[in-house]
């Protein structure tokens, strides 16, 4: 990475960061209905992984804390936050909400509310990849409580057989909801679980940037090159709740402050300083400059756009409109 | 007696059955310290210690499986599934298992568990997190499915349903886990599975819904009692297996009736209510039978979340339409 990569992906991150803290204005505001699952903290896990990998080209799937991901693939920061005020705008015209992004133009597949949903999903992608003999890629992003779902189990040992292109991130925030993982999984490190399926795999620190780039490129590599699948873990944490109604008495207020010691976007700034590419001063405008932005151009377009039509209720269930879906007599 | 919320007569109730019976377990994500995502087993944990209150890996499927294994060897297991919408990956485990044991058996085992579940709208959220697929169990010979529609009754289900010898599928609709408060007494109390309530009484037309439709229903049979209408309202409780006969005696003597539910349209309980009707009061009625239902459609998200449920509007409409 030079100079210019690195400041990008710096205000990459801090976007992201300005963004979600947004999302939480405006859902206390109860502008945003449903459930809310916010990133802060694991910054450097998928802008490290995206920065190896090809956004737009490579198909990218992931959990219900999706919103970063869509972006970093290339869709519209407006339309994603149009898509949490449930509005017709949004990138899914305001039906799925936080928990299920999608962006089809940028193969943004999907973010999903069950936990453990997608990894059959992305082995059946990489399979279509495969067997229709493209270079792209199929990247799971997921946390560790969804490797307890019979799905992962399912989804690795057929991807390993098929020898299929996909790179499974896990981002290992320490905890489903509120149970920590030494009370869920008996095995803690989840690259080991990869290594029962005979997948290669390995595990860094997520909090730094450019160490999950480095993983991040060898393992993007060994997958695009027709190896067979990868698994990727990235050590990080949420500073939020598992969502917003989540009180987060499950953990200490030490713990919180021993890794916000290791921000992602703090660490970083401060090596970009410490190599005198960046100053204190920069970073402050910059940081400024995106939430104005944000104020300016995201949250004015996701307030003042339409909601979806109630006459299009029914739309989008079936390629031709069921007579039975807008209730038969009613 | 206190009066209390639907989500504290429902841990009233597993704490009770716990004390009880050393037999019952509680076990699911979350339930344990965290007290679960909605609150219901709040303190169990403290009461009842880690072994008889179980946080689990998040794997639905294995909750419910280990759940059936447990009750098949003599345990009491009432497993907790954050959302119904998560459930799905337990259903195979109910539908090729905890279905069938007793029948495998020949009446040798059984699978005295119960699932729980939140379900339906009201929260404003969307798909798993808000729909109410209670057909999906009432279809399956073997559960039981029942849904409680305030405090009382809830705290009172719940306990038969612990009780039962066979495995139940508990719907709990959270919309109106702390809508209302009502008095529920502090000693114990059941309601039977398969029995449907007559909540007010009436001699015009028959309103029946459950869950959190009951109270829209109720609202409506207001509205139209103002008019000098007077509805009965029927609860239906359980779902499956379905008192039809409480049903068909209320429709034969006000020969209308409009189903209430906020599942799907198409093969809902609504459907199955009136295949019986046809059977059991067919020639008593006097206008075609109403439903009012949710949409075909998957659960919107909460800008058109109003649109989809049913209101007191619409079954005050139906009902219009039947009384013509």
């Amino acid at each position: 990475m030079n100079a210019a990569d690195k400041k990008r992906l710096l205000r990459e991150m801090l976007y992201a960061r300005r963004f979600e803290e947004r999302c939480y204005e405006a859902y206390v505001e109860r502008k945003i209905g449903g459930f809310l699952h916010l990133y802060p903290g694991q910054e450097a896990c998928v802008h490290g992984v995206m920065e190896a990998a090809k956004p737009g080209h490579d198909y990218v799937i992931t959990g219900y804390r999706d919103h970063v991901h869509a972006i970093q693939c290339g869709a519209d920061p407006k339309k994603v936050m149009a898509e949490l005020y449930g509005k017709e705008t949004g990138s899914s015209k305001g039906r799925g909400g936080s928990m299920h992004i999608f962006d089809v133009e940028h193969r943004f597949m999907g973010g999903y509310a069950l936990v453990g949903g997608p990894f059959p999903l992305a082995a059946g992608i990489g399979k279509a990849i495969k067997l229709q003999g493209g270079d792209e890629i199929s990247i799971c992003f997921l946390g560790d409580a969804a490797n307890n779902q019979g799905s992962f189990h399912e989804s690795l040992n057929m991807a390993a057989v098929w020898e299929l292109p996909v790179l499974f991130v896990c981002e290992n925030n320490l905890y489903g909801i509120g149970t920590r993982i030494e009370r869920s999984t008996a095995v803690q490190e989840q690259y080991k679980r990869a290594c029962g399926y005979g997948i290669e795999a390995a595990r860094v620190d997520g909090q730094d940037i450019e160490t999950v780039y480095e993983a991040a490129l060898k393992a993007v590599d060994y997958v695009r090159s027709g190896k067979g699948p990868y698994f990727l873990e990235l050590s990080t944490y949420r500073y939020r709740g598992h969502s917003m109604s989540d009180a987060g008495a499950y953990r200490t207020k030490e713990e919180q402050q021993e890794w916000i010691k290791r921000d992602p976007i703090n660490l970083f700034k401060e090596r970009l300083i410490e190599a005198g590419e960046l100053s204190e001063e920069d970073f402050q405008s910059l940081d400024k400059e995106i939430i104005e932005q944000i104020d300016r151009d995201v949250i004015p377009f996701a307030e003042e756009s339409p909601e979806p039509k109630l006459e299009e209720l029914e739309k989008y269930v079936l390629a031709e409109n069921d007579p039975w879906v807008k209730g038969g007599a009613q | 007696m206190a009066k209390l919320t639907m989500a504290k007569a429902l841990n009233l109730a597993l704490a009770q059955e716990m004390e009880r019976d050393k037999s019952v377990y509680v076990m699911g994500e979350d339930v344990g310290r965290d007290g679960g995502v909605f609150r219901i087993t709040e303190g169990l944990i403290d009461r009842f210690g880690e072994v008889r209150v179980m946080d689990t890996p998040l794997a639905e499927s294995a909750i419910v499986g280990v759940g059936i294994g447990m009750a098949v060897a003599g345990l009491k297991p009432i497993c907790e599934i954050q959302f119904s919408g998560f459930s799905y990956m337990g259903i195979d485990q109910l539908e090729s298992h905890a279905a069938r044991m007793r029948w495998r058996s020949r009446g040798r085992w059984s699978v005295p568990m119960v699932v729980r579940a939140p379900y339906g709208g009201g929260v404003r959220a969307l798909e798993h997190h808000s729909e109410s697929k209670e057909v999906f169990y009432a279809h399956t010979p073997g559960l039981k499915m029942v849904i409680p529609s305030g405090p009382r009754n809830a705290r009172a289900l719940l306990v038969s349903a612990i009780r039962d010898p066979d495995p139940v599928v508990f719907f709990e609709p959270k919309a109106i886990y702390r809508a209302f408060r009502e008095e529920v007494p502090d000693e114990e109390e059941t309601l039977p599975l398969g029995k449907a309530r007559i909540v007010r009484e009436g001699g015009d037309i028959t309103l029946v819904a459950y869950g959190a439709m009951l109270r829209p229903t109720l609202e409506a049979a207001e509205q139209l009692a103002g008019d000098g209408i007077d509805p009965e309202v029927i609860d239906l409780l359980t779902i499956s297996p379905m008192d039809d006969e409480t049903i068909a005696a209320s429709v034969r003597k006000n020969g209308r009736v409009v189903i209430v539910h906020e599942a799907q349209r198409s093969f809902g309980a609504g459907a199955e209510i009136f295949a019986r009707l046809n059977e059991k009061a067919f020639w008593y009625l006097e206008a075609p039978m109403e439903r009012v239902t949710g949409y075909d459609v998957i659960v919107p998200f909460f800008a058109r979340e109003k649109a989809y449920l049913p209101d007191a509007e619409r079954i005050v409409h139906a009902a219009r339409r039947a009384l013509q």
